[in-house]
C-alpha cells in the first residue's frame, strides 16, 4: 500500500488536533460517527473499553477548567488510558518558560496522548512541535477550542438531523472566544448559514470576511434561526472595557423569552459554560425547554473520546 | 592598540557603485593610508601605490561598505545575546561597515559616560565601525529630556528613544525644539503604545489565530503627530521604521511641505509579509509588525520613488529565553545584519528597485543623514568598501549564524548575492574566500 492509499483509508491522518482549521469535511463528519458509538458506550452501565489501555494520557491545564478537564478525563478513562492531571499555577513560574520545559520533562515521561489547555493563542502548537506524542487542543487562547466545536455539531446533529443549511447564530464576545473560531470553521466546512451578533466591540477585525454574517442587534441576527449559541462574557470585559455595564449588555444581548422569540418556533439554544445567569442568558431560557445545554455536556465526553481514539489508532505500535 | 595603516589596496576589475554620484561603472578602486585615492574608470588607469595589494574583483560589485542606522546588541546587559564583536562579526560578513547602536540597552545609554563605553568597547573588540545612538529621554522613558549636548559631544551621532515611542507630544515637542539648537537628528518608532495593543498586524489574519491586532493606525497617528511637531519645531526627523502605505503618504506629504524629515524601513517589511508567520513563528514577531502584501508592496513602491530614504536591518538579537514562547509573550525582534544586503538584493533581482536606488538608501542615505564622511567611495572618504557577486546564490543556514543569537527570519531561505570581501578604513575584515 503507498503512503497515499494510507491516506486515503484513515479517517482522521492527523497526527495532533490542534484546531478544526485543516481539518477536511468528512474527517470531522467521521469524528461525528465516531463520537455517535461513545454516547451509546457512555450509556450503558459497563463503560470501560479498552482501546487505549496501556496509554497514558496527560491533561495539562495552565488555565482551570472544571469541565472540559473532567471530560476529557473521563473520556480518557472509558477507553481505559492512565490518565494523569497536571495544573499548572500560572504565577508560580514564569510564563512561557514553564510551557517549554514542562513540555520537556512530560515528554522525558513518554506519554501518548497529551490534552493541553493555555492561555496563549498558539501555546499547543509551540507545544506540539516539542514532544514525541500525539497532542489535543483543549483551548489555546482565544484562537481555538476544537473538541468543543465538535461537541457542539453533535448536539446539533443529535437534534436536527443535519448541521448543512441550518442557520445558526453565535452571539456574544466573539473577539475573544476559541469557541466561536473554532465554531465558525467547522459549520462553514459542514454547509451551515453561520451568523455573528454582538456589539462591535466585541468582534474581531475583519469578522465580515471569516464566512459570517454580522449584526449588530438580537432582533436582527436571531430571526429565523435554527441554534442560537450564547457566549459567556468575561467579568472583567464588561464594567467599561469593551461594554459599558452590565444591565446594558443584559438589556440589548442577553437572551431572553422576548429575544428568543425573533429565532425559529424549534429553535435550540446552546452555550459552552460556564453560563452567567443574567448576563449573557437568562436563567428561564438556560434551564428552559429549548435548550441543550446540558446535553452539549454529555456529547462532550463522548466527542472527547472519538477524538482520543482517532488519535491513538495513529500512534507508532498500534 | 595603534596600528599601523594596512599596506594599500587596489580592487581591480570591479563593477564599482557609487550611489552618491550615480556612477556605475567598470573600474577600480584604489586605496591608501585608510582612505580613498580613486574610485571607478579613471582609478584603472592609475598604477598602484607602492607595495600595494592587487585584488582582481573579476567583474564583482564593489560599493561602498553598507551603513545600517538601526542595530540592537546586548552589549551592555545582554552580550549572551550579542556583543559588539559579534555584531560587527555578523556586519562584516553581510558587507556592513558601519552600524548605529540603538541605546535600549541595560543600562540605557543616556549618559555620556555610557557613549564613551560603547565607543572604548567597539574600538577594542569591533571590526566595523560602530556609531552609538543615545537617548532622547532618560532611561528611554519618555518623561525628561536627556542631556543632547553632552551626549553628542561624547559621540553620539544621533537621539532616538529606541523601539519605544514617546507618548506625550509635550515632550517630544520639547525634545524637537531643543536637539534643533544641536542640529541634532531625532529618531523616531512611530507607534502610539496605547493604541497599538497588540501582537501582529491587525485584521482577519490577526483574528482568525486569537491575537491581539496592532492597528496600522497606531503608527500612522504618531507619524501624523510628529510631523506636526516637527513643523513646529524646525528640527531635523527621521522616521525609524514605517511599515503602512498611509505611512509613506504621510511621509511624501510632509516632504512636500518643505520639512527636514527621513524615513526608513526596516528590510523585513520589504521582503516579508504577515503571511510568513504561518503556525506562531516567533521569529517573525517585531515592532512594527509585518503588516500585509498590500503594505508590502506599497513599501518596495516608497523606496523606488525616493520616499523612503533609507533601509536597515533593525538588527534584534534574541534568544531562546526570550523567543521560544508562545506568539503573544515572546519579544519582538529579528537578526539581519548578515543578510541585509542579500535580501535586499531580491528586490533587484525582482526589477522592483534599481541597483544604485537600493544600494544608495544603505550607503549615501544614511551617511548624509547622520554627517558621515563614508557612504561614498569620493577621494579622501575613509575606505570603507563592500565587495559582491550580484548573482551568487546560497542558503543561509543557521549553523553559519555569525549573530550570538540564532533568530532569523531567513533562515534555510535562498539568496542571490553574496558579498565576497568586506574592508574597512583600508583593512579586509570579512574575506568569503577564506
Amino acid at each position: 500500500m503507498t503512503v497515499k492509499d494510507t491516506h486515503r483509508d484513515n479517517p482522521y491522518p492527523h497526527r495532533h488536533l490542534l484546531g478544526i482549521e485543516g481539518l477536511h469535511p468528512h474527517e470531522i463528519l467521521g469524528l461525528l460517527d465516531r463520537a455517535e458509538e461513545a454516547v451509546e458506550v457512555s450509556r450503558q452501565i459497563h463503560k470501560r473499553r479498552l482501546v487505549l489501555q496501556g496509554r497514558t494520557q496527560i491533561n495539562l491545564f495552565f488555565e482551570n477548567s472544571t469541565r472540559t478537564q473532567s471530560s476529557f478525563e473521563l473520556a480518557g478513562k472509558r477507553l481505559g488510558a492512565d490518565v494523569m492531571n497536571m495544573a499548572v499555577s500560572q504565577s508560580s513560574v514564569k510564563k512561557g518558560e514553564t510551557l517549554i520545559d514542562t513540555a520537556a520533562t512530560l515528554n522525558a515521561m513518554h506519554p501518548d496522548l497529551l490534552v493541553v489547555r493555555h492561555h496563549a493563542a498558539g501555546a499547543v502548537h509551540l507545544l506540539a512541535r516539542k514532544v514525541g506524542c500525539s497532542v489535543v487542543n483543549a483551548g489555546d487562547g482565544p484562537h481555538e477550542h476544537p473538541t468543543q466545536a465538535l461537541l457542539d455539531a453533535l448536539t446539533i446533529r443529535r437534534h436536527k438531523g443535519k448541521i448543512a443549511r441550518l442557520t445558526v447564530a453565535i452571539c456574544g464576545d466573539i473577539a475573544h472566544s476559541r469557541v466561536a473560531r473554532s465554531n465558525i470553521i467547522l459549520l462553514n466546512a459542514l454547509g451551515a448559514r453561520v451568523r455573528v451578533v454582538a456589539p462591535s466591540t466585541l468582534l474581531p477585525s475583519g469578522i465580515a470576511k471569516m464566512g459570517v454574517e454580522v449584526f449588530n442587534s438580537m432582533r436582527k441576527g436571531l430571526e429565523g434561526a435554527d441554534i442560537v449559541m450564547m457566549l459567556r462574557l468575561q467579568r472583567e470585559r464588561m464594567n467599561g472595557a469593551f461594554v459599558p455595564s452590565v444591565r446594558e449588555y443584559y438589556r440589548y444581548y442577553g437572551l431572553d423569552a422576548e429575544k428568543l422569540a425573533y429565532a425559529k418556533d424549534d429553535a435550540l439554544v446552546m452555550h459552552p459554560g460556564p453560563m452567567n445567569r443574567g448576563v449573557e442568558i437568562d436563567a428561564s431560557i438556560a434551564d428552559g425547554a429549548q435548550s441543550l445545554i446540558r446535553e452539549q455536556v454529555e456529547m462532550g465526553v463522548a466527542v472527547r473520546m472519538a477524538v482520543l481514539e482517532a488519535l491513538a489508532a495513529n500512534l507508532p505500535n498500534n | 592598540m595603534a596600528h599601523d595603516a594596512p599596506k594599500p589596496l587596489v580592487l581591480s576589475n570591479a563593477r564599482v557603485i557609487d550611489p552618491a554620484r550615480g556612477m556605475d561603472a567598470h573600474g577600480s578602486i584604489i586605496i591608501a593610508d585608510r582612505t580613498i585615492l580613486a574610485a571607478g574608470p579613471e582609478a584603472a588607469n592609475q598604477g598602484a601605490p607602492y607595495g600595494a595589494d592587487i585584488i582582481d574583483c573579476k567583474g564583482a560589485i564593489a560599493c561602498p561598505g553598507l551603513i545600517d542606522m538601526c542595530v540592537s546588541v546586548g552589549e551592555p546587559g545582554a552580550e549572551h545575546r550579542e556583543t559588539l564583536a559579534s555584531a560587527s562579526q555578523a556586519a562584516a560578513a553581510g558587507g556592513v561597515t558601519t552600524i548605529c547602536i540603538m541605546p535600549d540597552t541595560d543600562p540605557v545609554i543616556d549618559d555620556p559616560a555610557l557613549v564613551d563605553f560603547i565607543l572604548r568597547r567597539a574600538r577594542d573588540t569591533a571590526s566595523v565601525n560602530i556609531l552609538p545612538l543615545a537617548a532622547l529621554t532618560k532611561g528611554l522613558r519618555g518623561e525628561e529630556m536627556a542631556e543632547i549636548g553632552l551626549l553628542q559631544e561624547a559621540g553620539a551621532v544621533a537621539f532616538t528613544n529606541g523601539h519605544k515611542s514617546v507618548k506625550n507630544a509635550q515632550v517630544m515637542r520639547r525634545m524637537m525644539t531643543y536637539a534643533r539648537d544641536f542640529d541634532a537628528l531625532v529618531i523616531h518608532h512611530t507607534e502610539d503604545p496605547d493604541l497599538a495593543g497588540g501582537v501582529m498586524n491587525a485584521g482577519l489574519n490577526a483574528s482568525w489565530k486569537g491575537l491581539s491586532g496592532v492597528s496600522r493606525e497606531a503608527e500612522i497617528i504618531m507619524l501624523e503627530r510628529d510631523l506636526r511637531l516637527v513643523g513646529m519645531s524646525k528640527g531635523k526627523y527621521h522616521a525609524n521604521l514605517i511599515s503602512t502605505s498611509d505611512s509613506a503618504d504621510v511621509i511624501r506629504t510632509g516632504k512636500s511641505r518643505g520639512l527636514d524629515i527621513t524615513a526608513g524601513v526596516s528590510i523585513n517589511h520589504l521582503t516579508h509579509n504577515e503571511n510568513d508567520i504561518g503556525a506562531y513563528r516567533t521569529f517573525f514577531k517585531m515592532s512594527p509588525p509585518l503588516r500585509d502584501e498590500d503594505d508590502r508592496l506599497a513599501m518596495v513602491a516608497a523606496v523606488a520613488d525616493g520616499t523612503i530614504d533609507i533601509i536597515c536591518s533593525n538588527h534584534d538579537p534574541q534568544d531562546v529565553e526570550t523567543k521560544r514562547h508562545p506568539w503573544a509573550e515572546a519579544e519582538d525582534g529579528a537578526i539581519g545584519l548578515e543578510t541585509l544586503l542579500a535580501a535586499a538584493l531580491r528586490l533587484h533581482h525582482s526589477d522592483e528597485i534599481d541597483l544604485i536606488t537600493l544600494l544608495r538608501t544603505m550607503t549615501s542615505s544614511p551617511a548624509d543623514r547622520l554627517g558621515l564622511e563614508t557612504g561614498r567611495l569620493a577621494k579622501g572618504a575613509p575606505a570603507d568598501i563592500t565587495i559582491f557577486d550580484l548573482d551568487r546564490p546560497w542558503v543561509l543556514e543557521k549553523s553559519a549564524i555569525r549573530s550570538r543569537s540564532k533568530n532569523s527570519p531567513f533562515v534555510d531561505a535562498r539568496f542571490s548575492g553574496r558579498v565576497l570581501r568586506t574592508v574597512v578604513a583600508g583593512k579586509t575584515v570579512y574575506n568569503h574566500a577564506q
